[in-house]
Order: structure tokens, then sequence, then C-alpha cells
């Protein structure tokens, strides 16, 4: 049985290997958008030596590291999802001896895989020639940020796969995929690491899921978070993969009792 | 041009009836735009609580300058939508369909997808302005609304430009290309105020690829910005130059295309 869904990661991994020469321009836009955020953390810096708890070259590691992780953990499980929905293909899925949910996981992993190899490592190197990118030296902080890196993935694609099965309740869900990609990242650390956010707005995002999938790695990765810190991020991480279960299996249960195909 | 006036009023009424049945996602999406522009505004409003300038730039001159962008970028998703032409039109061949019709071939695609809700962004973007202008006590000069729609019209047309040459590219190649996406985060270089990047970025932005007119150019002519004014005068010729490389490349590219089998 367990074979059924590795066959799902090899295939998606396959697949994406097939259409790789697309990924070259995003290695590109990944390295543009780094630049745009290098040059204005650099503006604002200036002379001084740190802000919200990170220096400038911490800063400029943040910035890299949190779009690199991105490579490896973004994926469109919710736009293919929607679309199955959308289309019916779904109802085909749903008699198959599998179970959905599970298989877009998989899929989710393979191109995650995918991803990690010739997307996040080669556009890592390309960032560290532009960019004065330092990595660290402790074998800690790589271990655990790549343990966390997994935890990111998954607690990504829950909220995707969420995202997706919203279709069978709202009919077009193409705005509310637009919405949760701009909340994801902005309070996930993306564009602005949490500890630069005024009190009021930290406070808030500490209290979402998005945190645990690029601030709280990046956090570790950057040595702002040593030793028994290192833990506690990894605990937050594992509470929100747990949480995050319920409402993903109560949309599911639900969803199969209303089915509702529009055209095909 | 009546007879195109015409077309255009005949689009927008297909299209709210089609949009009307959907009307909850309507409201969601238009939900959606603003939330990424909310966050592109937090973004400046957090870095000034750790800054007082940002390369000679004050706060209330930066959301002036990203206000001003959201004008014409407003009007530019609203009217120009070329995000998904590759797929749905040589993919699919529904160019077949547009090239047996009397209207111009690119008119008639623009109009096929017309995105009404990005208006908000432009509606938005005037409070924007207005709001920090006020802030500056910005001198209001009898010349402010007149340049103002001159201004967004050429930072339209460049837009337009920019993405009709590249969209061009897709005659050519058969493979869909990743290159939008690509540009499409290229153009949030333009919103900041270009003096904070290095000198090579400065010139890619101004001169091959120009959206630092849609935004910091322009933006500094209402700000009486006497660094970049000249700059400003500009932007009505390269929207002029890349409106017309646009529509060059698009007619030298459109008579490349046959038809996709099946």
């Amino acid at each position: 049985m367990l074979s059924v869904y590795t066959d799902f990661i090899r295939i998606r991994f396959l697949t994406m290997l097939a259409y790789r020469v697309n990924y070259y321009t995003g290695i590109l836009i990944y390295s543009m958008n780094i630049g745009v955020y290098y040059f204005t953390y650099k503006a604002i810096y200036g002379d001084a030596g740190s802000i919200g708890g990170f220096t400038a070259a911490q800063m400029t590691t943040y910035v890299a590291v949190s779009w690199m992780a991105r490579a490896f953990y973004f994926n469109n499980l919710d736009r293919e999802i929607s679309t199955e929905i959308r289309d019916g293909s779904i109802a085909i899925q749903m008699i198959r001896p599998y179970n959905y949910v599970l298989v877009k996981v998989m899929q989710g992993l393979g191109e995650g895989m995918f991803r990690f190899l010739l997307f996040m490592i080669p556009g890592m190197a390309i960032a560290m020639l532009l960019f004065p990118v330092t990595l660290p030296t402790d074998p800690v902080a790589w271990i655990s940020f790549l343990v966390m890196l997994f935890f990111s993935f998954l607690i990504n694609t829950q909220i995707n796969i969420i995202t997706g099965l919203t279709a069978f309740f709202v009919e077009n869900n193409e705005g509310m995929m637009r919405m949760k990609r701009v909340v994801v990242d902005l309070f996930s650390g993306l564009i602005l690491p949490i500890s630069l956010f005024p009190g009021w707005l930290a406070t808030f995002a500490q209290w979402l899921p998005f945190q645990a999938i690029t601030y709280l790695p990046g956090s570790v990765f950057t040595g702002r978070v040593k030793g028994v810190g290192i833990w506690n991020v990894l605990g937050i991480q594992i509470i929100w993969l747990v949480v995050l279960l319920v409402p993903m299996i109560i949309i599911w249960r639900l969803a199969r009792r209303r089915l509702f195909v529009q055209g095909g | 041009m009546m007879y195109y006036l015409g077309l255009i009023s005949e689009y927008l009424k297909n299209y709210m009836k089609s949009r009307l049945t959907y009307r909850a996602d309507f409201w969601v999406e238009v939900v959606s735009d603003l939330l990424f522009q909310a966050s592109n505004l937090i973004f400046i409003l957090v870095i000034f609580m750790h800054t007082d300038s940002l390369g000679g730039w004050s706060e209330s001159e930066v959301v002036f300058v990203y206000g001003f962008f959201m004008v014409p970028y407003g009007l530019f998703s609203c009217f120009v939508n070329l995000w998904n032409f590759s797929e749905r039109y040589i993919v699919k061949g529904e160019l077949d369909r547009v090239m047996t019709r009397p209207a111009h071939n690119l008119f008639q695609i623009f109009l096929e997808n017309v995105d009404p809700p990005a208006l908000v962004g432009s509606a938005i973007g005037l409070v924007i302005m207005g709001i920090s202008g006020a802030q500056m006590d910005l001198y209001m000069a009898w010349w402010f609304i007149p340049a103002l729609i001159i201004m967004s019209l050429s930072a339209v047309a460049i837009y337009t430009g920019i993405y009709t040459i590249l969209t061009s590219i897709s005659f050519f190649s058969d493979a869909p290309t990743g290159i939008i996406p690509l540009m499409y985060n290229m153009q949030s270089y333009g919103r900041y105020p270009v003096t904070i990047y290095n000198r090579a970025i400065q010139v890619v932005l101004t001169w091959i690829l120009p959206f630092a007119f849609v935004g910091v150019y322009p933006a500094s002519l209402f700000l009486h910005r006497e660094d970049m004014q000249h700059m400003a005068l500009l932007t009505p010729v390269m929207g002029a130059v890349f409106l017309t490389l646009g529509l060059l490349a698009w007619n030298f590219g459109i008579r490349r295309y046959r038809g996709a089998g099946s």
C-alpha cells in the first residue's frame, strides 16, 4: 500500500523534471526578489548596527534563505485541487482505493524534492555569488534548519490543501487563493521578519501558523535562535502541524458529502 | 473610433453578466487585490519605523510614490491582461477565432480579458496620494490634475509596451515562457526610490525595462523633487516609444502565427 504513495512522489518528481527549463527563470525571479529586499535593507541600515535583532549581515542571509526556502516549500496544490473539483475529475479520484488528500501531499513532496534539488540549491548558490550571504558554521544550525524546512513544507501544504478544498463550498475560489498567498507571504515573515513588525502586529502574527513556515526556521539559520530555543521552534511547528490537521479533516469529510460538479 | 468605443461597452456589459453569476467571488477578488497592495504598504510603513529616510526620501514621499504607482497599475491591470495569453490563445488556438474578426486582434484580446475589479486599486491609489500629500503640505498646483492624467496614461502605455513585447515572444517559441511572471516581480523595483539601487539596476530600470517611469519618476514631478523632475517630463516620450515598439513587435510576431493543430 505504501508503495502506491511513494510512486506518486516519484511520478511527480519526474514530471517536474520534464519541465525543468521553466525553473531557470524561477531562479532568476527569486534572485531578483532577494535583490529588491537586499538593496532596500541596505538603504535602511546605513550605519545602524542592528534592527529588530538582526545585524545587516544577518538580514541579508535571512532574506536569501527565506526566498530559497520558499523555492522548496511552495507549491500549487491549492490550484490543482480547486481545478479538479471544478472540472469534476475529483469524482473519479474519490472512488479509487487511495486517500485523495494523502495523494496530494505525496505529489507535493515529489514537487518539493524537485524544487529542493533543482531550484533551491542552485538558487542559493547564485544568491551567494550576488549578495554577501553568510552561512552558519554550526552544524546544529544546519541540521535543525533542514528538519524545520521539512515541517515548513508540511504546514504550507496543509494550508494549501485547506484553501483548495474550499472550492467545494464557494464554486470559484480564485480570490481566496490569491488572498491566501498574500497572507502567507506577509505573515510568514518572507517580506518582513516578524521582529520588525510593530508590537501588536508581531503579537498577532505569533498567534498564526504562518510564522512557522519562514520566520522561525530563518531565525534558527541566521543564529538568532540557539540552544533550547531551537526545541521551542520545533515544538511550535509540531503543534501547528497537529492543529491544522483538524480543519483539513473536517473540511474533507464535509466536502465528500457535497460534491457538485460544474460542467464537464 | 466610435466602433471601438462601442465594442468596449459591449464587452463590459458581457463581463458584468458573466461575473454576476459569481457575485461573492467578485468581492473576494477585490479584497484580495487590496490585501496585496496593503501588504506592500505595510512593508513601507514598517520599514520607516526603523529609519527616517530611504535613499534620501521620507516616509510620506515613498507612500506618495506608491499611491501614484497604484493608479496606472490599476488601469493597466483592468484593460491589459496578457497573463495567460500563450495558453489561452496559442496553445488552445483561440487566436484563430479572434483573427477572423474585423477589429484589431490585440484590441480584442485586451477586451476579452478586462478585469474591472482592478480599478478599485486605482481609486485607493488616489486616496493614498491625497493623504500623504496632505501630510507633507504638498502645494497643489493647477496643473496637478492634467499632469496626473497624462502621467498615468503614459505609464499605462509603458506597461502595455513592455508586456506586449514580451508576449510577442510567444509567437516565436513553442513552449510557454516563464518570462512574464519574471517581469511582474521586476516591476516592484520601480516603486521605491531608484537611488537606493546600484548603477547597473538604475540603468536597466530607466532605459531597458523602464519600470522607474511608472512609479518614482512621474511621482517626483508632483513631489517637486528637483533631482528627478527632468526625468518625469520624459515619461510621455517613453510611453510613446514603448507603446510603438510593443505594437511593432506584436504585428511582426502575429504574421508568423499559424494556427495550432487539431
